[in-house]
């Protein structure tokens, strides 16, 4: 009994160190001051100005067009990468799988440079200029390992002979690729392209390196206020987020828990 | 039966986005330009080993190996808990660890700034309770307290994984074989979630090694780590050779610390039921 | 060939993957509703063979034919060949109905006619009422019913069966067996079989491959496999047999473990080297005195319907089958008939 509410309170405690931060940020975004700390009073102001402030509109339209982009680009390419990879030889799988592993394990800031030195290097033989779209190519490179890592063991527990099936039954290899392996690794697809759209969302350093000036995702607007002071617009806005997001994993959770109880009652 | 083409995009696209910004990270880094064009050099890395910034690649080693190991002391014990048997029934609890990721990690962490001033909130409610004051702002502290607040879910997530897949039976043979529950953890629960432990600390001490974000924000403007070196290198000052060359560097660390931590985890995963 | 043309026609095939020669000159033929079984170890080719006919390989040379036609570069979803793979290769997201039906909608059939095709095949495979359920509910036995069912609604000419009894255990092995049989018999449509159990492939086929290191051993009916085994591979492989080095003296006189014996085989050259094979249960139990090859007993092991007993004897270790058992240690005498002496050419290595 001790032993349990020992390990109660030691999580308690862990989690206010990781929700105190949050909790205050949404707090001032009701705060009447514009100063960070001083709380005088009650006001929805931030929230109302938040829709007329451009800045921050632009950063947050930009952000979510570059994860949704490059998270679907990152989905395609990555998905049919996975099932080349799943069919190649040993020697040349386990290459083609180091390389995929590079983006994944270098330190965000190498990444970011090396691209930012390959864009202007490029940009400088044929016009192209730091901005929206080699952010948007950035996302994509470091979003494509993430689909392949997850749709990898799909394919891996997938019956060899699925697809040699399909074929057997008279299915030609587009149509046992759409009504076969795909069905059968949607998992996999749908949550690497979670994870390839969250981690776009929140990705700052490769941002800001393969950013030009003019373009800005939240990440990089928040960083460039910091040394002004964050404005509680922001704190408005990622309230916004952070409670949208929460609804719908609640949402998701009911859903999917449903349906688990749906199918168990019909198979017995 | 040949699908082995539909991932040549892939490799197309890795190649260019990839390999090319790593040869050109290379190249930078053995070159440098001078009135005559450019020429190739070991300037760069020679330049690297003055003493300031000999210094500062300690001290960002340092700071990343203690806030790893502040996460390990802490987050172990969390993982532990979370798979517990009075627990483990709950996934709702450890989805707790990660919705923070979530909100946006620059405000987070600025978030601190608010908590810990001088005239912050905890602050206030230390003197409320007449307890000294802290002030660690722009110190060390506060450069580890946002590295530890930033990463420990990396630690606690693959703990727990690790630790949620070991076989109960496992512990209720050594308990049956006459072990303690100090003996059980030693001997059985410890050096089973040795790969969750080697792959949490790879996943925090790498960002925490090259994060230039935590530090400028928690550290102030003149805090300089080897990332924040990086980034002036490539945004304020231009030279791109000598940024370029302590890429390289870091790059290195980080492999041989990969390659370290994968060599510990195959030895001691597969052997760790024999001990 | 029985005049009548074969349906399927393999000739000189040949396949590597990389460096491992897989199968080395494969000629066969199968005939119109006929039961072949393709029998040998693990790795003999004997998948490999399968998979050809069914277009999942195309061999490195030689042809495939099917009711004449070459067929080699035919894509698997046209060949009139269906395949029941090992583990069944069920689509887990579908249920039972629409596996069944998923060649059929993809032929574009009447929706109506599909839906009786596919009641009609669950009958057969006494799965009647099963429509609606996941496949991932079935238990082993119930998704095999369901492998075969898909298959044979698309009315294939030949029937392919990769190892389809491999997963289950032994009481239901024999069931299916017997099942699979009577729809072989009910259909009419031609069977080939893969298999690594004897047994299993003695019991249900009208013909045995068998297959060592991507080459065919021997092919025949059951009876002429099991009696005649044409090498020392065959014969070890099918049933367990006593191979004894030997010398053919001349035709009708085979001299083996110090002893001449009378034999029915002849045309071989005079004191040809050869391999003599005595299957356990051929071997009789009688008096010392009137023995030809004595010998003392070494083990007895208890084998529900015989004994089987290890006798050392002439530098031979015999094994016997025998409802009557001898005590460990007791000398024993042994005789064989003529008809139970099988030579074989030696082949070197087993």
């Amino acid at each position: 009994m001790v032993k349990k509410i020992i390990m109660k309170s030691y999580l308690g405690l862990i989690l206010l160190f990781m929700y105190l931060p949050i909790v205050v940020l949404i707090v001032f975004s009701f705060n009447k001051s514009k100063s960070r700390g001083n709380w005088s009073g009650f006001t929805l102001k931030w929230y109302r100005e938040l829709f007329t402030n451009s800045q921050i509109m632009d950063s947050l339209y930009n952000t979510l067009m570059l994860a949704l982009i490059s998270s679907i680009v990152a989905v395609i390419i990555g998905t049919f990468a996975a099932i080349g990879i799943h069919n190649m030889k040993k020697f040349k799988k386990s290459v083609v799988m180091n390389l995929t592993y590079l983006p994944v394990l270098n330190p965000d800031i190498v990444t970011g440079v090396s691209l930012m030195i390959m864009f202007v290097f490029i940009g400088s033989l044929i016009g192209l200029k730091l901005g929206f779209l080699t952010m948007l190519l950035a996302h994509i490179t470091f979003n494509i390992p993430y689909v392949i890592l997850s749709v990898l063991p799909k394919l891996k527990q997938m019956n060899k002979h699925m697809y040699e099936a399909a074929l057997d039954l008279g299915a030609t290899s587009m149509y046992a690729l759409r009504k076969v392996i795909l069905p059968e690794i949607m998992p996999g697809i749908i949550s690497g392209f979670l994870m390839a759209f969250t981690l776009s969302i929140d990705d700052f350093v490769i941002s800001y390196f393969t950013s030009g000036s003019g373009v800005a995702n939240l990440s990089i607007t928040i960083y460039s206020m910091a040394r002004t002071g964050v404005k509680p617009t922001i704190n408005a806005l990622s309230t916004l987020m952070f409670v949208s997001v929460l609804l719908l994993l609640i949402l998701i959770n009911i859903r999917s828990s449903r349906e688990e109880k749906k199918k168990r009652q019909y198979d017995a | 039966m040949n699908r082995r083409w539909v991932s040549y995009p892939y490799l197309i696209w890795m190649i260019i986005f990839i390999v090319i910004p790593s040869f050109l990270i290379l190249f930078y880094a053995f070159t440098a330009r001078d009135g005559q064009g450019i020429r190739f050099t070991l300037d760069n890395f020679y330049k690297f080993c003055e003493p300031i910034y000999i210094s500062v690649l300690l001290k960002s080693l340092g700071l990343a190996l203690f806030s790893t190991f502040v996460c390990l002391v802490v987050g172990y014990p969390v993982a532990m808990i979370l798979a517990s048997k009075q627990f483990s029934k709950s996934a709702t609890l450890s989805m707790l660890f990660i919705i923070p990721m979530w909100m946006n990690f620059l405000l987070r962490t600025y978030s601190w700034l608010t908590l810990l001033e001088k005239n912050g909130i905890i602050n206030s409610v230390l003197s409320f309770f007449n307890l000294p004051k802290i002030d660690i702002l722009y110190t060390d502290a506060a450069v580890v307290l946002g590295m530890v607040y930033n990463f420990l879910p990396f630690m606690i997530l693959p703990i727990y994984t690790v630790l949620m897949k070991i076989d109960g039976k496992l512990v209720e043979a050594a308990q049956d074989l006459g072990g303690n529950s100090m003996t059980v953890f030693r001997r059985i629960t410890l050096p089973l979630s040795i790969p969750g432990v080697m792959s949490g600390i790879t996943m925090v001490f790498m960002p925490a090694v090259t994060t230039f974000v935590i530090s400028k924000l928690l550290g102030g403007g003149q805090y300089t780590l080897i990332g924040n070196f990086i980034e002036r290198q490539f945004i304020q000052l231009s030279d791109w050779n000598f940024g370029s060359a302590i890429s390289m560097i870091m790059m290195i660390f980080i492999l041989i610390s990969i390659w370290i931590m994968s060599k510990f985890d195959e030895d001691k995963g597969g052997g760790a039921a024999l001990w | 060939m029985n005049g009548s043309q074969p349906i399927i026609l393999l000739k000189e095939i040949r396949k590597n993957f990389g460096q491992t020669e897989v199968l080395n000159n494969i000629n066969l033929y199968v005939l119109k509703n006929e039961f072949v079984t393709l029998l040998g170890p693990s790795g003999c080719g004997k998948t490999t063979t399968l998979r050809i006919i069914g277009g999942f390989e195309t061999p490195d040379s030689g042809d495939v034919f099917f009711e004449g036609n070459r067929i080699n570069n035919v894509p698997p979803y046209q060949r009139k060949v269906n395949t029941v793979f090992q583990k069944y290769a069920l689509f887990p997201h579908m249920n039972v109905y629409d596996n069944i039906a998923f060649g059929l909608k993809i032929k574009k059939m009447d929706k109506a006619v599909i839906s009786k095709k596919v009641d009609e095949m669950l009958e057969m495979v006494n799965l009647q009422g099963f429509q609606k359920r996941s496949v991932e509910s079935l238990s082993g036995g119930q998704q095999q019913r369901v492998a075969i069912a898909r298959a044979l609604v698309n009315q294939p000419e030949v029937l392919l069966l990769d190892e389809p009894l491999g997963a289950l255990d032994l009481k239901l092995r024999k069931e299916m067996q017997l099942e699979l049989k009577n729809i072989h018999k009910r259909t009419g449509i031609t069977f080939v079989y893969v298999t690594h159990d004897q047994e299993e492939a003695l019991t249900m086929s009208d013909t045995i491959v068998v297959m060592n290191r991507g080459k065919i051993q021997q092919i025949g009916t059951p009876q002429m496999i099991y009696n005649e085994p044409k090498n020392a591979f065959v014969a070890d492989f099918i049933g367990e047999s006593n191979i004894i080095k030997g010398k053919m003296l001349k035709d009708y006189s085979v001299e083996f473990a110090g002893h001449v014996f009378e034999c029915l085989d002849k045309g071989f050259e005079l004191n040809e080297d050869i391999d003599v094979v005595v299957r356990p249960e051929d071997i009789k139990l009688v008096n010392v005195e009137n023995a030809m090859i004595s010998g003392e007993v070494k083990s007895v092991t208890f084998k529900g319907v015989h004994f089987e007993m290890l006798v050392e004897g002439q530098g031979v270790t015999w094994t016997l089958h025998n409802t009557e058992m001898a005590q460990v240690g007791t000398a024993i005498g042994m005789s064989l008939n003529p008809n139970d002496i099988h030579i074989m050419k030696r082949t070197g290595s087993v």
